[in-house]
């Protein structure tokens, strides 16, 4: 078998990322040269760790856009006599390389590092939102309200918080627990929530008018009702996005562990926050609690939310490869870094290399989200 | 006070009540039984033979029933042997008694594990109490070394040591134990092999330096940074309070500043943060347990998981949920303790 | 000659800030001589307090000392080591601030801190600290020193903190001593109290003070000499007399006009606010810096350079930065001050008849058992209010009067008792069973302008918003034009419409407050402490903005205050309450004119008077206000009451004194009978 020399591979890899720099660069610039007028965002890249978290989230992001032509090969395809290669080993038939070795399965690295990027991507965001429209729900009236509302919803949240998270994985991610109905309830109650936020949202702030009014509820309805075929029922009318049960299973999961602690943030800035006057000069003008809450409350709430929510996306990735971990919920041959892990350490002793590219992915991400949330809070403490 | 007790214990019960009640449900779903009950036969078991199977091990009654039985209110009944009527054993491994008996968690019966073929007390008190030893030395490296770096970047906010520090911070909470265990095994124990990258060794020969300080160091780099950057930023608040100038303008020096009125009350916030580590901790554990193969509380849960192991499931449940439970209350009533302003109301 | 214990000359300090440098204090001298007390006046913002922490060298990280020099003692400061820095600072200058629970450490004993200073500063055995420390206890008179000896800052109330706190300056017998605005966070009563310590102690340890603050009545009460600062600068400074008695710089003159003196209201002697705003600290216009907003600008004398400060008289004592000293007319009558009719009461709008509101409260938040407690907030409140009349509520912290005003609005309900707005009860209507037109018709303005506007969203939207609510205006187009009206109504440009609140400054955002409130034509406002949070200029200009807007709406107004020269300014009839009771009422006149409540005649002569020629009656309370969780036994004041002992036997103790009415309209709950009464003297003569 042939070799390609260190520095051939290094060069190689830069170049098989060329799409992801260039688009890179598109954005670094753009956000640079207009800094001024892009607001918040326009202050956080300017300083150096909003810079570097910045840069590290939008590789990660246009490599998962351009994965398809940044990784050579198919990332589930083995390739028998490359079992166990060396990084750099040339695949005979198509002249390529394994730019990172194959593993013990004799599938490219390389390639399964870069579409390990896709599942992290769309699950963790969009689980975090879940979790995030759950605990703004329940966490502002609980806030508002006070009294037995928040008794009962706080002694729920701290139900769920006292379960371990990795209990609760193994109870809910386990294979057996698909034939049953429950990860489909569950996921369907939590894929409720965000409809449910933006219907309030928008019949407590524009019932005076009718026109308006029903436009966003319309919009509402038919976003509302594409997630829930695509995610809950696995039929996207359009057939964009496939999302199969045992991927849904983990959504509700990562979901139901997260949410009650983003309700107890949310609940305690609705409690600071319901003391200022404005809240009483909102009262005093007779609006509904409804609209205290989500259009006066929620919005100087989100400061500290967003970078909660970007540190718990964060958080979210860790799980989720710590679920691929231990073998839950992914399919055995899914790419994601955290089944990669997994799969590659069990033999660390004997081949080192299938191990590190997905653990340093993992690192890497995780901690453009915590530079990014550290940028932010910075920001926000300054004004 | 002792109202403020007796009122937390009575939610903690309920909590327990409430979390077992879930575990309870979902190890009993039908393919949950039938995991068990194929791991417990054979494995190409026809369908008959499992039904059968649960059908004798009283699997099959009620669920409320086997619920309180497990508890302890109810009575625990043992197997009937079809041919001669009798009451029998059920699993003879764990000496379960042939007579109705109430034999439930609150006589201080935790039942019995199927997958390792003993009572659950024999298989957990040693798996904690490895674990326990883990935790100790995790908790014992991680918590001096965040809060010396947390207090020591607080200090100066802004200065290039409290920059430095906190960009180590941000990694280290950025990598996870998964992540750190394996580039740490890949350093210390593939290429320099000064570790042992398994800690199997441990329970037999006991612990040593060689094969217990990756499982150690894997958890505590992790959690370190988190409780750093808490403590940090409870430091950088305390060092621009009031009474801070009041002290410098009393004319004492920076240091004794720090060390006489800014640690005490710079360390009150991360307090709350160290002892909610702790059920946080257990993740970790499970996840480094596993990875260095040491027999412990974490690995006997995933074993139990993985075989659906009722009894043992539900202990391991009962054991966690008691850990977050109680490093809760000890966290408030800490947190009372070292605040005076709460503490003499 | 004597030498001075403190000397500033042409002090100038900038702050950086990541794109420019700031100048804070600019050519800023003064001298404070052995034993005397300088007074640091001026509004939040002026660099007062910067110029403090510049004498200890202690400003935060980005300040820096641009030029000139401080010589404390003969020393220059600027040349001392960390070493001697350390050793002058708790010794030999000391500070007392405004806050004084945050200028405690929570977690250290008071003893601890107190004896940490002899620790630091002297050979002392531990027994020596503890007695000296205890000594000075007793010295700034607080009761059972032991007990405080031992206990947490926590334990102790406000009043009793900032006494500790001077304890704690005066330990090491300092030569001077800072005090920076050590009263603003107490209550009047409290705070008459702690500036008769500070003048009492001042004497008696023989200290030169440094005493910064907004208020030209407290600067009056204690100082011998008095330093105005503007923007950076200092405008004018010269012994008290002088400077009180014949101003010599417009902004003086402008702080001295824009207070309601005591004794005058809106419409006998109008105030008149000072113009414009105070120019932030990089928009600072050339040449004088007060310029734009003075009533004797010259175009091309005042704004050509830099003025200085010089000596206008021949003792060479009073000084003032102004360039047409000499020509102006110091003593001609202020144009605007044009008196105006008392607009007349119309029928009754407000009938509130033995109100009570009580509180259930759990002990405590944590280890709180069952046993909740109630908070009598308010006990049988009855009072009247009229169209276009000015009904204050006047009282410190804890006396009900926020809680009678969430009532009114509906935020809370009554427990007891009944209040007829118009023709309805709305005693135990919550807001939300109210209908919109109710719910318009009485409006709130807020006590912090900081937070009374939702930074979410600009200026004119949340008006709108309100006209909106009101189902004022029947298109967007025609709310937005109200909106325009209304800006024009509070004297704010239209384009603030699209400012977000972070941009305004405090008086503009109280401006809006006004808009907010007015914007559904309401008959009866309440404003809750509307300028308590505001510099004195700014007081001066919503003050008559307010009093303008109600003459023309013929609007009630209900103004809570514990600014008694305020209300005296503003209203026709005032209600006194104390720990939820009524303890007086009656029309101004009769309020400020004996006799009076001993807790009125407390609070009058606990007002700062910024008057050289008045004359004050000192009576000045014992201890703190009590707590409404436990209230005294019989009249709520007999635990400070100085009168009590001239009511035979045991009666205030016990029982509790009917209302009682003296003359038409004059009430008070008081057992002093009817001769003492009679016998009472002015407190402010
Ligand atoms: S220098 Fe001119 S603008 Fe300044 S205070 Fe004097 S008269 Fe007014
Ligand atoms: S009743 Fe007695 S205690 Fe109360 S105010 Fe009158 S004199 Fe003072």
């Amino acid at each position: 078998m042939e070799f390609m020399s260190p520095f051939a591979i290094v060069l190689r890899v830069l170049i098989q990322f060329i799409p992801v720099s260039m688009a890179m660069a598109v954005l670094l610039t753009v956000s640079l040269l207009f800094k001024r007028r892009l607001g918040l965002y326009g202050f956080i890249i300017e300083t150096g760790t909003g810079f570097a978290g910045v840069s590290i989230l939008s590789f990660w992001l246009f490599t998962a856009i351009f994965a398809a032509s940044v990784a050579p090969f198919d990332p589930l395809g083995q390739i028998v006599s490359m079992k166990d290669a060396l990084p750099g080993a040339i695949e005979a038939n198509s002249g390529l390389p394994y730019l990172l070795g194959g593993d013990k399965l004799a599938r490219d690295v390389f390639s399964r590092m870069v579409f390990g990027s896709r599942i992290v991507l769309i699950i963790a965001p969009l689980a975090t939102f879940l979790a995030l429209s759950v605990g703004i729900m329940l966490g502002l009236p609980a806030g508002y309200f006070g009294k037995r509302i928040d008794a009962i919803l706080s002694f729920l949240a701290n139900l769920i918080l006292a379960f371990p998270i990795i209990l609760l994985f193994y109870l809910l991610v386990s294979p057996g627990i698909l034939e049953t109905p429950i990860p489909y309830a569950l996921a369907g109650f939590f894929f409720v929530f965000p409809i449910v936020l933006l219907f309030t949202l928008f019949w407590s702030g524009y019932r005076a008018h009718p026109k308006q009014l029903a436009l966003r509820l319309v919009l509402t309805l038919l976003a509302g009702g594409w997630l829930f075929a695509t995610f809950v029922f696995d039929s996207d009318p359009f057939h964009i996005l496939r999302v199969s049960p045992s991927t849904l299973n983990i959504f509700a999961a990562v979901a139901l562990a997260s949410g009650p602690g983003i309700f107890r943030i949310v609940r305690s800035l609705t409690l600071d926050i319901k003391t200022r006057e404005y809240v009483q000069a909102a009262q005093t003008r007779g609006e509904t609690p409804w609209f205290i809450m989500l259009w006066e409350i929620l919005p100087n709430a989100r400061g500290p939310l967003i970078v909660d929510a970007c540190l718990r996306i964060g958080y979210t990735t860790i799980l989720i490869g710590a679920l691929g971990y231990f073998g839950l919920g992914m399919p055995p041959e899914s790419p994601d870094w955290g089944t990669a892990i997994k799969e590659s350490s069990r033999l660390m002793r004997a081949f080192v290399h299938p191990a590190l590219p997905p653990a340093l992915a993992m690192m890497s991400f995780v901690l453009g989200l915590n530079l990014l949330a550290d940028a932010l809070r910075e920001q926000s403490l300054k004004d | 006070m002792l109202a403020f007790f007796l009122r937390r214990l009575g939610v903690m019960a309920l909590t327990m009540l409430c979390l077992t009640f879930v575990v309870f449900y979902l190890v009993n779903l039908e393919p949950n039984l039938r995991k068990l009950a194929i791991s417990q036969t054979e494995m190409h078991a026809s369908d008959e033979h499992i039904e059968s199977w649960l059908t004798r091990n009283g699997y099959r009654r009620p669920f409320l029933e086997r619920y309180a039985a497990w508890i302890g209110v109810w009575p625990k009944k043992p197997n009937i042997d079809a041919e001669t009527g009798k009451q029998v054993s059920r699993f003879t491994y764990c000496e379960e008694p042939s007579v109705v008996v109430y034999a439930g968690v609150i006589e201080g019966d935790f039942g019995c594990s199927t997958k390792f073929k003993t009572k659950v007390a024999e298989k957990l008190l040693p798996a904690l109490r490895a674990t326990g030893l883990l935790m100790f030395w995790v908790m014992a490296t991680m918590v001096p070394v965040a809060l010396f770096l947390g207090i020591l970047s607080g200090m100066r906010e802004g200065s290039k040591l409290d920059r430095a520090l906190s960009v180590v911070s941000i990694v280290t909470t950025s990598t996870p134990e998964y992540v750190s265990g394996v580039v740490l095994t890949i350093i210390f124990g593939t290429w320099l092999g000064w570790l042992n990258g398994s800690a199997a060794s441990a329970t037999g020969d006991g612990i040593t330096f060689y094969n217990f300080t990756l499982p150690v160091i894997t958890p505590a780099i992790y959690g370190m940074g988190y409780i750093a950057r808490m403590t940090r930023a409870s430091m950088v608040e305390v060092m621009t309070a009031q009474y801070i100038r009041t002290a410098r303008l009393k004319g004492l020096g920076f240091y004794a500043v720090v060390l006489k009125h800014a640690l005490r009350n710079a360390l009150i916030a991360p307090f709350t943060v160290i002892m909610l580590q702790f059920p946080w901790l257990l993740t970790g554990v499970v996840i480094v347990e596993v990875m260095f193969r040491y027999q412990g509380f974490g690995l006997a849960l995933v074993d139990a998981a993985g075989n659906n192991d009722i009894d043992l499931m539900l202990s391991c449940s009962l054991v966690s949920v008691l850990l977050v439970l109680v490093t809760q209350l000890i966290s408030d009533v800490g947190y009372a303790f070292l605040n005076p302003r709460i503490r003499v109301q | 000659m004597v030498e001075p214990i403190l000397d500033i000359r042409n002090l100038s300090i900038s702050f950086s800030t990541r794109a420019v440098e700031i100048p804070a204090v600019m050519d800023f001298s003064c001298q404070v001589m052995p034993g005397e007390a300088m007074g640091l006046v001026g509004e939040s913002g002026c660099g007062k307090s910067t110029v403090a922490l510049a004498i200890l060298r202690d400003l935060a990280r980005i300040g820096r000392i641009t030029s000139g020099s401080i010589h404390f003692n003969g020393r220059d400061m600027a040349k001392l080591s960390e070493h001697e820095l350390r050793q002058i600072r708790g010794s030999e200058i000391a500070m007392v601030y405004q806050e004084p629970m945050a200028s405690l450490n929570p977690t250290m004993k008071i003893g601890q801190q107190l004896t940490e200073v002899l620790f630091i500063h002297e050979r002392v055995t531990k027994e020596q600290a503890y007695a000296r420390a205890l000594d000075m206890v007793k010295a700034v008179k607080l009761p059972d020193p032991e007990r405080i000896m031992g206990s947490y800052p926590h334990q102790l109330s406000g009043g009793q903190q900032q006494r500790i706190v001077i304890a704690m300056a005066l330990l090491a017998k300092p030569k001077l001593l800072i005090l920076d605005e050590p009263t603003t966070a107490l209550d009047v009563t409290v705070e008459a109290g702690i500036v008769e310590l500070v003048k009492e102690l001042g004497k008696e340890f023989g200290t030169s003070m440094l005493f910064i603050s907004h208020n030209l009545g407290l600067i009056l009460e204690t100082c011998d000499r008095v330093t105005v600062m503007y923007s950076g600068e200092a405008v004018e400074s010269g012994p008290i007399r002088d400077v009180f008695g014949s101003v010599r710089h417009p902004y003086t003159q402008g702080l001295f006009r824009s207070m309601p003196l005591l004794g005058t209201n809106r419409n006998s002697r109008p105030i008149i606010p000072i113009p414009g705003q105070l120019p932030l600290p990089h928009e600072r216009p050339k040449g004088c810096h007060f310029g734009p907003r003075c009533s004797h600008f010259v175009d091309g004398v005042c704004n050509v350079s830099t003025v200085a400060m010089r000596s206008i008289d021949e003792a060479n004592t009073h000084h003032s930065r102004c360039m047409r000293v000499e020509e102006i007319d110091w003593h001609a009558p202020p144009e605007a001050a044009t008196q105006t009719e008392a607009t007349g009461a119309g029928p009754v709008l407000l009938n509130v008849k033995g109100l009570k509101k009580y509180y259930k409260a759990a002990a405590s938040e944590f280890f709180g058992g069952r046993e909740a407690r109630t908070v009598k907030a308010v006990e049988e409140v009855s009072f009247t209010a009229r169209e276009a009349e000015t009904l204050a509520i006047v009282g410190e912290s804890g006396c009900g009067k926020s809680t009678l005003a969430k009532v009114l609005l509906g935020l809370e309900t009554a427990t007891d008792g009944t209040a007829r707005y118009d023709d309805t009860d709305i005693q135990s209507d919550p807001i939300e069973r109210r209908d919109t037109k109710l719910i318009a018709s009485i409006q709130m303005i807020f006590q912090n302008p900081f937070d009374t506007l939702n930074p979410s969203y600009s200026v004119g939207s949340q008006i709108i918003r309100t006209l909106e609510r009101f189902g004022i205006g029947a298109s967007r187009e025609e709310r937005s034009e109200m909106m325009l009206n209304l800006l024009d109504l509070v004297k704010l440009p239209r384009a603030f419409a699209t400012r977000m609140p972070r941009q305004l400054s405090g008086g503009q955002k109280q401006r809006i407050g006004v808009a907010r409130a007015f914007a559904g034509h309401p008959r009866m406002i309440i404003a809750d402490e509307p300028m308590s949070a505001l510099d004195v200029s700014v007081q001066a200009a919503i003050t008559e903005l307010l009093t303008t807007i109600q003459r023309q709406s013929r609007t009630t107004m209900v103004l809570i205050s514990h600014d008694l020269s305020l209300v005296r300014y503003m209203a026709d009839r005032i209600i006194v309450m104390y720990l939820g009771h009524i303890v007086e009422q009656g029309t101004a006149e009769q309020i400020f004119a004996p006799p009076y409540h001993p807790y009125t005649e407390a609070l009058l002569s606990a007002i700062p008077l910024a008057n050289s020629l008045a004359k004050k009656r000192k009576i000045v309370l014992e201890g703190e206000i009590p707590s409404a969780l436990s209230p005294p036994s019989g009249c709520p004041f007999q635990t400070r009451c100085h009168m009590k002992s001239k009511v035979s036997g045991s009666l205030c103790e016990q029982v509790v004194p009917p209302m009682r009415e003296l003359k038409e309209g004059h009430a008070m709950k008081c057992h002093l009978p009817t001769e003492i009464l009679d016998q009472m003297t002015p407190v402010i003569s």
